[in-house]
């Protein structure tokens, strides 16, 4: 084999080899620090970019402090996690699995974006998107359809979060032999054996998810965070409608700031209040109103001004008065 | 013996995280994955049995790394392969075939010679494994 | 107008060959020639006579044209553009309506095109660059009997170029002796073993024992591997009735693939190609002669048009060029060679020598094949330039190892795996191609031997056709 160099026949040029062959670089394993480094963790904070997803919640939701603590707490922990792991101390995985609680329209849905975008930063999540789904989506209506449905739907999730809405409704007191059983053993499985591969948030009402967990201990015990999010004040629900309709290009006249607010606290009140989801559709309806008005108006020339201001009368006409007048009137009789 | 068939056969046999690579490298592709098992290796078995449907909209491998186990929990001793799939125009194929579960002894075939006349030989290709009744196969015993 | 049918000689360009201002239907057949004209001919008039010479005119004007539309079958020179660093010479561009050829016919098509205007005197020399095929004649042809994707399927082998090897030496070895290097071959993990494009019905060997051997050969092997494999039996022959003797014998053997030589002629491949698709067997084209033509960059045809015929007439597979082995072809022009035989769609693109965008109408590809001086030391260089879709033929690489044919196969088989297994973990493959080789070789002894034995040899020589628009040759890197 050693001759073989001499038998090279025409038109073959050797370059020669530059001394003895070199062994395969080694995959760059991260350096471990020493036992007396100091780390900064405003540098850590930075390099995750954390912070921006942090601030933004911040800006751009309204209230919810409780909920935005425990982001802030979970936060802490991973970075924390990760830290560590440069000491080389070893920090077991810690259990991401969660419970949203609360009424419609508290932002749970919402939060649960940050969230898997914030453990994506972390490094806790490889993907950090969020797959979102019902009891429809994961039971199926016969025999055998369920847990290829769950299953397909654990896979989609996979690398981020899976939030499932509503989720009591999985399990149906009344039925035994009903199929969300089956989804809810499957769910059991992953969310022990997969926590590095997905987060589950579990979303509802409060009482009826205690209820949910109360019959099903197994799915309680593996919900590491439980988060209740709040019902909005009347403050916070009109800073959430101001916020509105400025993102739509809109602001409130000084007269109509009023009516707003007599507007929520009315509401409130009244059935069916879905809290941000109620003064979204709010400012939605007074929109509509507002260009009705100038449509029809005397003054068919229209400014800046004109186009972008709500006017009290843009509320006032909602039937939430009239309701709350009527409410008023019984009260008194 | 060892069946080389599939992309990475003549590789030692791929751990978890290797596989999850080739898997990462087709999501990034956009094709769908599937998982499949046999206990008959012949060449030409094209058809080998499938473990679930093909999974499309993945977005990590980690989901197609767990139907791979369940599968090879289920048939310890079958064969089991991942295939990848393009569905673009011109394609409409498998793009990537590669084996992530053995039998841990592969008897191999037996070639079966038919003489004909014009010294022609008819070949006929015979897994031994293919002796005993499916599921019967590369028992160990 | 009265003076263009008086008798006599007229230029063509006057004829109305030269039509500066024609526009190309989209069903036109388009065609780059590279026309050095004689000293004082005008490039105009050259591109001018081109035309004429390659459609309806004659040396002088002739009142029977008047009997016809000739216009319309007159081929338009519509542009031509100076060669840029090459004085003297023009790329003449020729539109051809769709009505001058006969359907279907690569012969009809070509003694048209390339009948009687490459000795013609005005020039001299002349080349085909390149040709459009418009869709509508595309869809007259039969195309790859099979094709890429079905080859692949009915090899059950995917996600990895193919790997073959060419049976040596060339000439003087036993049907026997000649089936045993097939086996190991296959048996060590090659895909395909080949006959050479001279080895037909020899003294030495006649054509029926040998592939009586060989296909003993190739059923032992894939019964060792589970695999299926194949060995090109080369079915080129004198005649037309030999070679439908000798394909149909190989395909009552068992075997899966056929070969004939481009010397066989345009009608003869078609007809294979015909054959090839009536009886399930892969059609392998091994390009002999090729370079006598397409080698010059002044005279000739160039390899994308070859390869363009060859795709319409229907072979399954094609030598096209290594890029990095012992024979012609500068990487950038065998890249678009590449796409030509695979590409449903390839724009025009001059760095490749594409001058025109083809639109296969979902011709299937064919399977390319680089042969020649490659070996497994090289598979980072091979696996970029040349992609998946290809065979990788190594034959001296596969046969001259220290350790025996069986081993060589291996190596390369092991070598490729690990560069396809590294590209798709993401790694910079090229740049870390030799580390991923040794890595691979501490787990494959046979491998570590071929690159203790070829793993610094190089052919790097300059291309004679390159791109005009790449101020110097490139070699391969």
């Amino acid at each position: 084999m050693s001759s073989n160099s001499n038998s090279r026949g025409f038109g073959m040029t050797a370059t020669p080899k530059a001394g003895q062959p070199a062994e395969p670089p080694a995959e760059p394993a991260p350096e471990l620090l020493p036992a007396d480094a100091q780390v900064d963790l405003t540098e850590v904070r930075r390099e995750t970019g954390i912070d921006e997803v942090l601030d933004s919640l911040d800006r751009e939701l309204v209230g919810l402090s409780p909920v935005k603590e425990r982001i802030r707490e979970v936060a802490a922990l991973l970075l924390v996690d990760r830290t560590r792991a440069r000491f080389g101390i070893d920090s077991p995985t810690p259990n991401l699995h969660m419970s949203f609680t609360g009424s419609p329209g508290t932002g749970k849905t919402t939060v649960a974006i940050r969230m898997a975008d914030l453990l994506h930063r972390l490094g806790y999540l490889r993907r950090g998107h969020l797959v979102s789904v019902t009891r429809d989506d994961l039971v199926g209506q016969y025999v055998g359809h369920t847990a290829p449905k769950t299953k397909e739907v654990i896979k989609r999730a996979m690398g981020g979060v899976l939030f499932i809405d509503e989720a009591y409704y999985l399990y149906r007191q009344d039925n035994e032999r009903d199929y969300g059983q089956e989804s809810i053993e499957i769910l059991l499985q992953v969310m022990e054996n997969n926590r590095d591969d997905l987060v589950v948030i579990l979303a509802g009402y409060a009482d009826r998810m205690d209820e949910f967990f109360r019959s099903n201990p197994g799915m309680s015990s593996r919900i590491a965070h439980h988060i209740d999010f709040p019902e909005y004040t009347v403050d916070e629900l009109d800073q959430i409608g101001r916020m509105m309709a400025e993102q739509l290009g809109y602001r409130f006249s000084e007269p109509a700031l009023t009516a707003l607010r007599q507007y929520l606290e009315h509401r409130k009140r009244q059935p069916r209040f879905a809290n941000a989801r109620s003064v979204r559709n709010a400012v939605e309806r007074a929109r509509l109103r507002q260009a009705r008005r100038l449509m029809d108006g005397s003054a068919p020339r229209v400014g800046f001004d004109e186009l972008t201001t709500l006017e009290s009368e843009d509320l006032l006409a909602s039937r939430v008065f009239s309701a709350a007048a009527e409410q008023d009137t019984m009260g008194n009789e | 013996m060892r069946i080389t068939q599939g992309t990475f056969s003549y590789l030692p046999d791929f751990t978890d995280e290797e596989i999850t690579a080739q898997i990462e490298y087709a999501l990034r592709n956009n094709w769908p994955l599937s998982v499949e098992f046999t206990d008959d290796p012949h060449p030409r078995n094209v058809y080998w049995e499938m473990w679930g449907l093909p999974m499309f909209d993945l977005h990590d491998a980690a989901g197609v790394l767990m139907e791979v186990n369940a599968c090879r929990e289920a048939y310890p001793r079958h064969y089991v392969k991942v295939n990848a799939y393009d569905a673009t125009l011109g394609r409409q194929s498998t793009m990537l075939s590669f084996i992530v579960q053995r039998p841990p002894d592969e008897p191999g075939f037996r070639l079966e010679r038919q003489e004909a006349a014009d010294r022609q030989i008819r070949y006929t290709t015979h897994p031994y494994a293919a002796d005993r009744p499916t599921g019967e196969r590369y028992d160990g015993s | 107008m009265a003076e263009r049918w008086n008798a006599g000689v007229i230029p063509y360009a006057e004829m109305g060959y030269w039509e500066p201002d024609y526009e190309p239907k989209d069903t036109d057949i388009l065609c780059a020639f590279r026309i050095t004209p004689q000293e004082g001919v005008p490039p105009e008039e050259a591109g001018a006579a081109v035309a004429g010479e390659s459609s309806t005119a004659t040396w002088t004007v002739v009142w029977t044209d008047r009997l016809t539309a000739h216009e319309h079958y007159q081929a338009k020179c519509y542009k031509v553009d100076a060669v840029p660093g090459s004085p003297g010479q023009y790329i003449a561009y020729i539109a051809y309506d769709m009505d001058l050829f006969e359907e279907g016919s690569i012969a009809n098509l070509t003694s048209s095109i390339i009948g009687n205007v490459f000795g013609f005197k005005a020039l001299k020399a002349l080349r085909l660059e390149d040709m459009r095929i418009p869709p509508h004649y595309v869809k007259t042809f039969q195309g790859p009997a099979h094709g890429i994707v079905m080859e692949r399927e009915y090899l059950n082998k995917y996600g990895r170029p193919l790997l073959g090897a060419t049976t040596k030496p060339k000439l003087g070895l036993s049907a026997r002796n000649y089936g045993r290097v097939v086996y190991e071959a296959l048996r060590g993990g090659l895909d395909f073993t080949k006959d050479d494009e001279n080895i037909n019905s020899q003294p030495f060997m006649r054509w029926r024992d040998r592939y009586l051997f060989c296909m003993e050969a190739v059923h032992r092997a894939q019964a060792e591997t589970g695999e299926i494999k194949g060995h090109y039996l080369n079915v080129t022959a004198a005649t037309m009735e030999d070679m439908y003797e000798r394909a149909n014998v190989a395909k009552e053997i068992g075997s899966i693939i056929v070969m004939i030589d481009l010397t066989v002629g345009y009608t003869a491949i078609q007809s294979m190609a015909k054959w090839a698709r009536a009886n399930s067997v892969i059609l392998h084209l091994h390009r002999a002669g090729h370079g006598t033509y397409t080698r010059q960059k002044n005279h000739g045809v160039s390899f994308r048009v070859i390869a363009k015929w060859m795709r319409l007439a229907g072979v399954d597979h094609i030598h096209a060029g290594t890029v990095v082995g012992k024979l012609e072809g500068d990487p950038a022009m065998v890249s678009g060679y590449y796409s030509t035989l695979r590409d449903n769609h390839t724009e025009a693109d001059p760095a490749r020598g594409l001058y025109f965008s083809q639109d296969w109408a979902s011709l299937p590809g064919v399977m390319p094949v680089a042969s020649g001086g490659i070996h497994a030391g090289q598979m980072h260089q091979l696996l970029h330039h040349l992609g998946e879709d290809v065979v990788l033929q190594f034959g001296g690489g596969t046969i001259g190892h220290p350790m025996g044919i069986s081993a060589g196969a291996t190596a390369n088989r092991v070598a490729l795996e690990a560069m396809i297994k590294a590209r798709n973990e993401g790694r910079d493959y090229m740049k870390e191609g030799d580390d991923i080789l040794k890595a691979a070789a501490k787990r494959s002894h046979e491998l570590d031997v071929a690159l203790a034995t070829w793993g610094d040899i190089s052919f790097n020589y300059t291309s004679t056709d390159t791109a005009d628009v790449v101020s110097t040759p490139t070699t391969a890197g």
